[in-house]
């Protein structure tokens, strides 16, 4: 049953229980206007609503009973209880036609020809025959009772299954909910402080109800966005007839709920949102058609949940920002001086759109640009404790990302302690909570250069600590060694929040902060505890801003950023870059191998001879096309993978990177060509292996001549069970300029040893068969020829555990497999001694 | 900070259109010794020696925030406001709460003193020599007994943060 009819039949049952009442009073009283006037309003509405719903029967019943009623008000028909006997009956029948409806969602069969025929006599002055009418209208009721009685049987009948309720009589329960929360929350604390308490037992029994009375007058705030959404089809049809502009309009996740409240707080922000998206946004079909566009212009709205939050996202295809444009205004304005924009991102430089009276449009036109900017968008919805950000490319389109929390009224948080203050960090952020030094074997703060990691799970958090963030330490004191981290995600980037202390969670009720301290980005809002206090809620958002922890790459773009920055591994499964090239099945290769990404303009690209060159890094890399049927771009933009550094660089021309996963390696050689290794299943499709070696050497002949190092090259001893990881070490290793040799496992290696050859270093995975990795350390270190060889070791598993055992045994390095560029780094370093000498 | 006298308008319609006895009420402060007054509609409580929770990265001016039966209030220093120094050790500071733009504020004074009726048609301009960092936040004096007395402007007061 859709929406609409649901609506309707609610409407109906509440205007068709008052029906009954207000003929008999009428039957009492003839003479009462009012009551008349009711009684022909409810007939006329359900005529009007139904034949709008296609209801011809309801239809054709309440027309006959409306001209009755008609007369009787004008006063050209008096009032009899014939008449009365015969509305009733027609309420009767509009009852029958409900149940129907309610049981199958279409109106059931049945006559109504001589009900209507004795109301059409009735409304012609003709007494009523009002027994032939009841007569007549039994085997009717007949036909449609069975099917009314099933469905009483099973959804409880035409009693409405909604209620309508007031606004304010909600907002009001919320509030008081909100006060039963906290003095909930001060009782609690309070028994704490006894030892026995008597009334131990009925605090919790009353604890629990009130948070289930909490989720249950939540519940009723809740309504799905769609409706904030309604009218903004009707907005965008006479936008782009004023606009002249062809647009369409999608919207996913209208189902999406969130607090009535900040429903109504988003409705208009989003509304100019999408204006500006139509009037700013978008071109005009002419000039969507010169840059080889489609015609119609697309604006989607989408709308999901993420943690505490929901996430609405206003995006067209259109222009994109004019980024020098608003550099220009930006200048003009004083907001910032040209060597301050040149030190900026894209992405800063389009968040002074956000600044207070910041338009870029050039003309004002009668749809927006009316100097209401989107400084008012942010404003409106930063004052609810949301965020909005942007990105946007150029002749690809902007998208807008609103961030508001679920709820403006309770939300569960931890209670943190730093620098000797308290604070609240909604547990919607929070992933987990981690306690590190303090002795034992757990976690330990680690440090890269200058800032401190936690090693979780084979993963690196960035640690962000609290106080210093804050600036809530006077001189630094001891280093962040022993506390709590809060594991916290943001916009699909793990951190940690470093703090002192951990108490527990408690419920709060959110309110904003003073304006005078909206400005501070660190804090969502303030709350008062249990205890009376005031404490302010942390921002999860602002802190990992404030901290420069990587957010840009949220959306499409920034991908490839983090693809090639990223620290995260999983155990034993890899990273692995997806992209698209020639026919068939997608292509992969591990991301370690690669050495960056990059969307070359295809105008750059040159011809020398029959192989394709580019200037890159002020050298010429070779590019090599992935499929030889592939097209080279006229204009716009190729994207390259490329692999090895410097002068060495080799650039694999593909038609389009798809994703980077991370997944677990399951090799299938089936079907094996030239330039792939095989197979394997990635994301439930088969996907091509790509051989690196084998594109390698089609770039550059010379790409396994090691570059002229130092006269001599470094020999390299690879051991290295697995065909698969051997391909995609060797290659990378040779192609830095090294001399590899290979073996299958530490056997081997001990037999080339005792067969006397001599290496500079060793590189040996810890998995092998015969010998494993470990092993074969012992025994090089053990004595004889290799004894100060250095080693690396190479391994998936790669947990401080793992590392200390690797180190006992005699490796130099512990490396992550794949992380390419940490090996080649190790490389240099182990052998450094060597090359100086 | 922005020019010192643009009051806006509505604000000061208590003080100025309104010609009943409240509106010249006035109640009267000292801040490192000086007699200063706060219109007293805009007044909403004044309290004792409250716990003051800090807010990290707040402007300086901001002591921190305190729970007024239920509402969150951020206090204002006003010595701290004003450019004195800061109170010396042991002595405590009062609360005035105001209520500016549905928001509530306490500024903490050293002294609250009593409610007074002030004429408007007694008001001094600022005497050149006022002190600078009073100027910007005074609407005007008047003479009380041998003293003067500074009308704060609270608007200007609470017009911290950016």
């Amino acid at each position: 049953m859709d929406d609409l009819l649901a609506d309707f039949l609610t409407e109906t049952n509440e205007g068709l229980a008052s029906l009954d009442a207000a003929l008999l009073q009428l039957e009492r009283n003839p003479a009462n206007g009012a009551v008349l006037s009711e009684v022909f309003r409810t007939v006329h509405t359900i005529k009007g609503t139904c034949g709008f719903l296609g209801l011809p029967r309801l239809e054709g019943v309440a027309h006959a009973a409306e001209n009755v009623l008609g007369l009787w008000r004008d006063g050209s028909l008096p009032v009899t209880p014939g008449g009365i006997t015969l509305i009733l009956s027609a309420a009767d029948r509009f009852k029958q036609i409900i149940a129907g409806l309610e049981a199958t969602g279409s109106e059931p069969a049945g006559d109504d020809g001589p009900l209507k025929a004795a109301l059409d006599a009735a409304a012609s002055g003709e007494a009523a025959p009002a027994e032939a009418v009841a007569d007549t209208a039994i085997p009717v009721a007949e036909t449609a009772t069975p099917e009314a009685h099933l469905d009483t049987a099973v959804t409880g009948g035409n009693a409405p299954q909604t209620i309508r309720v007031a606004v304010d009589v909600l907002e009001e329960l919320m509030v008081l909910v909100s006060e039963l929360v906290l003095t909930r929350n001060q009782l609690m604390q309070l028994a704490r402080a006894e030892e026995n308490a008597a009334f131990a037992v009925p605090l919790q029994r009353l604890s629990q109800i009130t948070s289930d009375l909490q989720d249950g007058v939540m519940k009723t705030r809740m309504q799905p966005i769609g409706n904030a959404w309604a009218k903004l089809p009707r907005l965008v049809r006479d936008l782009s007839n004023d606009l002249g502009k062809r647009i369409e309009l999608e919207m996913r996740g209208a189902d999406t709920e969130l607090d009535r409240q900040v429903m109504e707080l988003i409705k208009d922000p989003l509304t100019h949102m999408v204006r500006n998206s139509a009037d700013h946004g978008l071109e005009t079909p002419e000039q969507r058609r010169a840059t080889g566009k489609k015609e119609t212009g697309r604006i989607l709205l989408n709308a999901f949940h993420e943690g505490g939050h929901i996430v609405l996202q206003i995006g067209d295809d259109g222009r994109g920002l004019n980024t020098d444009r608003i550099k220009a205004k930006v200048v003009a304005q004083g907001l910032a001086t040209e060597a301050e924009l040149a030190t900026m991102s894209e992405r800063d430089i389009h968040r002074f759109i956000f600044r207070a009276g910041f338009s870029t449009a050039a003309e004002v036109t009668s749809v927006s640009g009316r100097g209401v900017g989107m400084d008012v968008v942010k404003t409106n919805i930063e004052r609810i404790g949301g965020t909005v950000d942007l990105t946007s490319r150029e002749h690809k389109g902007t998208t807008f990302s609103i961030k508001i929390p679920l709820t403006l009224a309770i939300a569960a948080a931890l209670i943190v302690e730093a620098g000797g203050e308290r604070f609240a960090i909604p547990q919607a952020g929070v992933l987990e909570l981690v306690r590190v030094g303090g002795g034992g074997d757990g976690p330990k703060v680690e440090r890269i250069k200058e800032s401190a990691v936690l090693r979780l799970r084979g993963q690196l958090l960035p640690l962000v600590p609290l106080k210093h963030v804050l600036q809530l330490e006077q001189a630094p004191s001891r280093p962040e060694s022993e506390g709590f981290v809060v594991v916290t995600q943001v916009a699909g980037q793990l951190f940690g929040i470093v703090v002192d202390r951990v108490f527990d969670t408690e419920e709060i009720v959110v309110k904003p902060v003073a304006p005078i301290l909206r400005h501070i980005t660190m804090f969502s809002g303030n709350t008062i505890l249990g205890d009376g206090s005031v404490i302010m809620i942390l921002d999860p958002n602002g802190i990992a801003r404030a901290s420069g922890l990587g957010l840009e790459g949220t959306t499409e773009g920034g991908t490839m950023e983090e693809a090639t920055t990223t620290t995260r591994r999983e155990e034993r499964n890899t990273a692995l870059l997806l992209f698209r090239a020639g026919a068939g099945a997608p292509k992969a290769v591990p991301l370690g191998l690669v050495a960056r990404l990059e969307n070359l303009d295809a105008a750059r690209i040159e011809r020398t001879g029959d192989s394709l060159v580019v200037q890159y890094r002020g050298t010429l890399m070779p590019l090599v096309p992935l499929d030889s049927y592939m097209t080279l771009p006229e204009t716009g933009f190729q994207s390259v993978l490329v692999f090895g550094d410097g002068d060495r660089a080799m650039g694999l021309m593909v038609e389009e990177i798809l994703d980077v996963v991370d997944t677990a390696l399951e090799m299938d050689a089936a079907g094996l060509r030239p330039g792939f290794l095989g197979s394997c299943v990635v994301d439930g499709k088969v996907t091509d292996l790509l051989d690196t070696s084998y594109w390698l050497k089609q770039g550059k002949a010379d790409w396994f001549e090691p570059a002229v190092l130092t006269g001599t090259k470094p020999r390299v001893l690879v051991a290295e069970d697995s065909d698969f990881f051997r391909n995609l070490i060797v290659p990378a290793i040779m192609a830095a300029g090294y001399d590899v040799t290979t073996v299958n496992n530490g056997r081997d290696a001990l037999r080339l040893r005792d067969a006397g050859e001599r290496f500079d270093i060793i590189i040996s995975d810890i998995h092998m068969p015969e010998l494993d990795g470990v092993g074969l350390a012992r025994a090089v270190r053990e004595g004889g020829a290799w004894v100060e060889v250095p080693m690396i070791a190479l391994s998936s598993a790669s947990s401080p555990k793992d590392v200390e055992r690797g180190r006992a045994a005699g490796f130099s390095d512990y490396i992550a497999k794949f992380d390419r560029d940490a090996l080649l780094a190790s490389l240099q370093h182990c052998l450094q001694p060597m090359l100086a000498s | 900070m922005q020019t010192a006298q643009t009051t806006k308008p509505d604000d000061r319609a208590p003080a100025g259109s309104i010609t009943s006895d409240a509106a010249s009420m006035m109640l009267t402060l000292s801040v490192a010794g000086q007699l200063c007054a706060v219109p007293v509609l805009s007044v909403r409580d004044v309290l004792g020696v409250q716990t003051i929770t800090r807010i990290p990265l707040a402007p300086r001016e901001v002591a921190g925030s305190l729970n007024l039966r239920g509402r969150i209030v951020t206090a204002v220093d006003l010595r701290s406001r004003l450019g004195l120094p800061p109170r010396e050790a042991g002595e405590v500071a009062m609360s005035v709460v105001v209520e500016v733009g549905g928001e509530l504020y306490s500024l903490l004074a050293d002294q609250v003193g009593e409610v007074l009726t002030l004429n408007a048609e007694e008001r001094a301009p600022n005497p050149q020599t006022l002190d600078a960092s009073w100027k910007e936040f005074s609407l005007g004096v008047h003479r009380q007994g041998d003293q003067l007395l500074v009308l704060l402007d609270v608007d200007q007061l609470l017009a911290l943060g950016a």
